[in-house]
């Protein structure tokens, strides 16, 4: 057949995916060592690619360390669920909107969403700062939540869009023609249909929102206990030493939550998230 | 933005002729304010939080602005950018590390989508294993790589002085090139997985049946991916570079992490720049002045590309 390959093709591809995954997974595969090792002995020289000790004592250890860790922890989680609720709240009606209606400027309003993801980053971080300033919510979870919520918007707007176009337009237009306003066909037959779309986007609005937190904590919080875990995991590079085996068990725990959430939802999260890159 | 003028777009949309719909239709909402209610709060959301921002950016970068106060100085804080030698040189590097770190995200991302969609048996699990650098945080990704690159702990260090490469440890972060690389190398990392997902969905969407022509007809695996594939994954080639090289011309956080645009300004970006600038040194009209020059350079660059993608659509058709 056209897909069978030789013994020495398949050594090969095998070989090749395996340099390829090495790239992918040593920063992990190091952490993960770095976190079982007793902190003397990460600070031996020469390099040893083996310890005797291997230990979980630093995941035990770093809630001492750094007391509010599990606080940040907690941080990154709830900002990333209020993100992702407030972020769906704009999203859906949006995106309904581009799927399945006509109006005026809808091809104009659409590249003006996209053309958001082109300022993320640090271009409006003045303004932003000020305009947070102004708005008295410097400081405080809001200052992170709002522009997360602003720069996920046009992503879950592109994903959502192409995943309602694929509902079938019949059942909407029944409801309709049985009297059903526009809003309520909406709640009620389009949204129940949409579920399995609306768990794939937001899921991956909650990865983008858990991923996003870094700029806009350092930048617009100083308030230590409101900290997300991407800015407190810093807490560890302390005034005398760092305590990397803490820092790197800290930063694995910190990431367990995406990971698994992403490991439940793989297979409808790839499919949807590449659906319409693939269309078009 | 322009939303009042939606409403007066009331014409009704009555393709279908049943007089029964046509009556409901006249006491619920019409299509088009229907819409634009629907689009409405998102569309004010990101007007308040982007749109108007950026033209805050703009409004600022004509002017001398601190914490204290603002003074107009027109065109000041251009013309000292303009003058400045230094400043050429982070525009040039910027464009350096975009095309570097884009061209190896594509190439790597090509070769990893070609063997994730070869007909192996594990290849469900492998390409599941090359999403978490796309999907964990950068901040806690670069954390690993501060690691890695470390000269008396990192594994890279320590490979390299058990091979005999180095005498002693090496530290990838402290010297102006290998600072510069290694933040490629860790960007590279970080957007590759994303690359990868998209042209391999972009792979497994190409018919079959093109394959088993060109097989039948005795075209060999190279020849089919060369005549092949490359050409039917052509636009998502082309659309996913774009965005990656947006993402990587923004890319703050990596290089801010690892080297804060460090040693003596290696791997000062034009983003890292701005930031230093406007949060750093609270400069808001400096900084405001390079974030419109990156606005600009952006548009220039999307539109120059979007130029290439439509002779891109046509000589490959629209898939």
């Amino acid at each position: 057949m056209m897909d069978k390959y030789t013994k020495l093709q398949m050594v090969g591809i095998y070989a090749a995916i395996t340099v390829f995954l090495i790239f992918i997974l040593l920063p992990f595969f190091e952490m993960f060592m770095a976190s079982l090792r007793p902190l003397e002995h990460l600070f031996r020289s020469p390099y040893q690619f083996w310890s005797e000790d291997f230990s979980f004592q630093a995941y035990s250890d770093m809630w001492e360390t750094v007391p509010l860790l599990g606080r940040y922890i907690f941080n990154s989680v709830f900002i990333a669920f209020s993100v992702t609720f407030l972020t769906m709240i704009f999203v859906v009606p949006a995106a309904y909107a581009y799927a399945r209606l006509e109006f005026p400027f809808k091809n104009a309003t659409l590249a003006i969403f996209l053309g958001v993801n082109m300022f993320t980053g640090a271009v409006l971080l003045i303004p932003l700062y000020r305009v947070l300033r102004t708005m008295g919510l410097l400081n405080t979870y809001w200052a992170m939540i709002v522009p997360g919520v602003a720069f996920l918007i046009p992503t879950g707007i592109w994903l959502l869009r192409s995943y309602l176009e694929k509902i079938p337009k019949e059942l909407e237009e029944a409801a309709f023609v049985d009297g059903a306003s526009r809003m309520y066909t909406l709640r009620r037959v389009v949204l129940p249909l949409a579920t399995p779309g609306l768990i794939v986007v937001g899921t991956a609005v909650f990865i983008g929102a858990y991923a996003q937190q870094f700029l806009f904590a350092i930048t617009f919080n100083q308030q230590r206990e409101l900290q997300p875990l991407p800015a407190g995991l810093f807490e560890f590079i302390g005034y005398q030493d760092v305590t990397w085996n803490q820092m790197m068990a800290a930063a694995l725990t910190g990431i367990l939550p995406v990971l698994l959430i992403f490991l439940f939802l793989q297979k409808y999260l790839v499919a949807g998230l590449t659906a319409g890159a693939v269309k078009e | 933005m322009r939303g009042e003028k939606m409403t007066e777009a009331t014409h009704a949309t009555g393709q279908e002729a049943e007089s029964s719909v046509a009556k409901k239709k006249a006491k619920t909402l019409s299509e088009p304010v229907f819409a634009w209610l629907l689009i409405g709060p998102a569309m004010l959301f990101i007007a308040v939080i982007v749109a108007w921002p950026l033209a805050e950016t703009i409004r600022l970068s004509f002017m001398e602005a601190g914490l204290g106060g603002e003074e107009y100085v027109g065109l000041a804080n251009y013309q000292d950018l303009a003058d400045s030698r230094k400043f050429h040189q982070t525009i040039v590097r910027t464009f350096y590390w975009m095309f570097l770190s884009v061209g190896l995200k594509l190439i790597l991302g090509l070769i990893g989508a070609t063997l994730l969609n070869a007909a192996v048996p594990g290849r469900g699990l492998f390409r599941v294993l090359v999403m978490p650098p796309w999907i964990i945080p950068m901040a806690i990704g670069m954390i690993g790589w501060l690691w890695l690159y470390n000269g008396y702990f990192g594994v890279l260090s320590g490979t390299m002085m058990s091979l005999g490469i180095t005498d002693g440890p090496f530290e990838f972060l402290a010297y102006k090139q290998s600072a510069f690389y290694s933040a490629v190398v860790a960007d590279v990392w970080v957007g590759t997985p994303m690359v990868t997902l998209f042209f391999l969905a972009a792979m497994q969407g190409v018919s079959r049946d093109l394959y088993e022509a060109a097989w039948v007809d005795g075209a060999g695996r190279w020849y089919r991916f060369r005549r092949i594939t490359i050409p039917q994954i052509m636009p998502v080639i082309v659309s996913m570079s774009l965005l990656s090289a947006i993402f990587t011309f923004n890319s703050f956080e990596i290089i801010w992490i690892l080297t804060e645009g460090g040693p003596r300004a290696a791997t000062t970006t034009l983003i890292v720049d701005t930031y230093k600038t406007a949060i750093g040194n609270f400069k808001f009209g400096e900084g405001s002045a390079r974030a419109v020059i990156i606005v600009f350079l952006l548009g220039v660059f999307s539109i120059l590309y979007l130029q290439v993608l439509k002779i891109v659509n046509r000589k490959y058709g629209t898939k």
